[in-house]
């Protein structure tokens, strides 16, 4: 595709810009900023990984992983707002997601160790850690607002924390992880992934393609059950006190809401 | 005999400075405006909250010296809103020991509804099921599960029909004569409180205005407590 082509494909962004300002759904500056954000975004990442696939550097490669588990740990740390430490959590959370995925992959010989394979594949594992932990931090935070009062007539009777959270923090697991369980059980029949599709027209073998698909999912699902357990076990500590009290959420200042 | 006490207990913005006492197998009524920290009070007595400053103490015993768990196990609590888990009458009769990894049998479970007038009610009924009054009963009889010393309720009445209220309010009484159980009791209603109370507590903004026997709410000759009871501004 040259440069040409991709400036037509931008008739892609027009129709829902058109169709945002003719139906006044203020969404237009949210359109376009995420245009050029794509684009902005994306021919860089083009010029770095062309850079870093031909140096066939080590180091480039890990910085390049690292530079990608910064960028995802930013951006859910907004969303676990009101749980104390919750940064150093998610970090650790893509940290041990990445390691050891990528160490068991390259470890069995699933894929050999090359920039072209492991940043792409750490791409999906992390990018897939990131939004299992939006979603999960979510759906977390929603329950134990929902639950406050069971959360603290358990206590009330001798619980402990763990018994106390854990209905609230299981729904949140199995909330999190259900699109992830759902949209595997109708993959190739409704839609054809994006990375397998990505192969296919870039002239792989479909049989190849469908092999490295299938990798791709399972990682995910142990990506989405790793992420959202580790986010959980480590989060709900800190919502209660040495003296088996919740504290429950606190905002921005400190202070529990 | 005194059972808890109150000493000088502040906690935060809401207690200043608290101080004072409940007789053992009475039945005390925290009154008094809204905002005054009657609910934060009954959830220091059993160590959901505790004090910034000052001590309470269970039976002579400074509560802070005493297990967290065996405390809230001899301190039963029913909340305002009858919180309550999802599942049949059974379930939630059955939480206390659950969360431990043990079981009610269903017997006693059976026997305790029998006890709050729940005695036609199935233990597999699910639990959405149930009326607001019926609620309150199965989350004070769940509160007996563990055999409490001292059982704390909080507004447990406040969103009933006039003849439950009564109901229940005959039910805390006959449960603490049968079972001798010292009973803590928030309320907003002052006529329940006079048809309940042997003792009373009065706060306001967080201070212990007045507390002992339940007749001081009409005989009190401070000028705030005679406002309370006619139902003018404070």
């Amino acid at each position: 595709m040259t440069f040409i082509e991709l400036m037509t494909s931008l008739i892609f962004v027009a129709i829902p810009l058109g169709l945002a300002l003719f139906l006044k759904l203020g969404l237009e500056r949210d359109i376009l900023i995420a245009t050029v954000r794509s684009i902005v975004q994306l021919l860089i990442i083009g010029y770095i990984l062309t850079f870093v696939f031909e140096s066939d550097s080590p180091i480039f490669m890990l910085l390049m992983i690292l530079l990608m588990i910064g960028a995802a740990t930013q951006n859910i740390i907004k969303k676990g707002d009101g749980i104390p430490g919750i940064t150093w959590m998610i970090l650790l959370t893509l940290v041990t997601v990445e390691t050891l995925t990528m160490g068991l992959m390259l470890g069995l010989g699933i894929i050999p160790f090359e920039p072209e394979k492991v940043i792409p594949i750490s791409g999906m594992v992390i990018g897939n850690c990131m939004v299992l932990s939006l979603l999960f931090l979510n759906k977390f935070k929603d329950e134990v607002e929902r639950s406050d009062e069971v959360i603290e007539l358990i206590l009330s009777f001798g619980g402990t924390p763990k018994v106390a959270i854990e209905r609230s923090l299981k729904s949140a697991i199995r909330t999190s992880m259900i699109p992830t369980v759902e949209a595997q059980k109708t993959m190739g029949l409704v839609q054809l992934p994006g990375m397998m599709s990505g192969l296919i027209i870039g002239g792989a073998d479909p049989m190849e393609a469908v092999l490295y698909q299938l990798l791709i999912l399972f990682l995910i699902l142990t990506t989405a059950s790793i992420s959202a357990v580790m986010v959980g076990y480590m989060a709900y500590p800190r919502l209660f006190n040495q003296k088996l009290q919740f504290v429950g959420l606190t905002d921005r200042k400190g202070n529990t809401t | 005999m005194q059972i808890i006490e109150f000493k000088n207990v502040s906690h935060g913005d809401i207690l200043h400075n608290v101080t004072g006492s409940f007789r053992q197998g009475r039945i005390t009524t925290f009154v008094g405006p809204s905002g005054a920290g009657k609910t934060t009070c009954l959830k220091h007595i059993n160590g959901l909250l505790s004090p910034d400053t000052g001590a309470i103490y269970f039976k002579g015993e400074n509560i802070d010296s005493i297990d967290v768990i065996e405390l809230r196990q001899r301190i039963g609590m029913a909340f305002q809103s009858a919180p309550m888990i999802d599942g049949t009458v059974y379930d939630n009769m059955n939480l206390p020991k659950a969360i431990f990894g043990e079981t009610l049998e269903r017997e006693r479970a059976a026997d305790l509804l029998q006890k709050v007038d729940l005695g036609g009610i199935s233990l597999d009924q699910p639990i959405k099921t149930l009326s607001g009054g019926e609620r309150s009963r199965v989350a004070i009889a769940r509160t007996l599960v563990n055999k409490p010393d001292v059982l704390l309720l909080d507004e447990i009445t406040a969103s009933l029909d006039y003849r439950t209220v009564k109901e229940i309010e005959r039910l805390i009484v006959r449960l603490q004569q049968d079972f001798g159980v010292t009973v803590i009791w928030i309320t907003h209603d002052l006529d329940q409180a006079r048809r309940v109370s042997d003792d009373m507590w009065f706060l306001r903004n967080g201070e212990l205005i007045e507390f002992g026997d339940a007749t001081f709410i009409d005989e009190s000759d401070k000028p705030m407590i005679g406002r309370f009871v006619r139902g003018e501004e404070l």
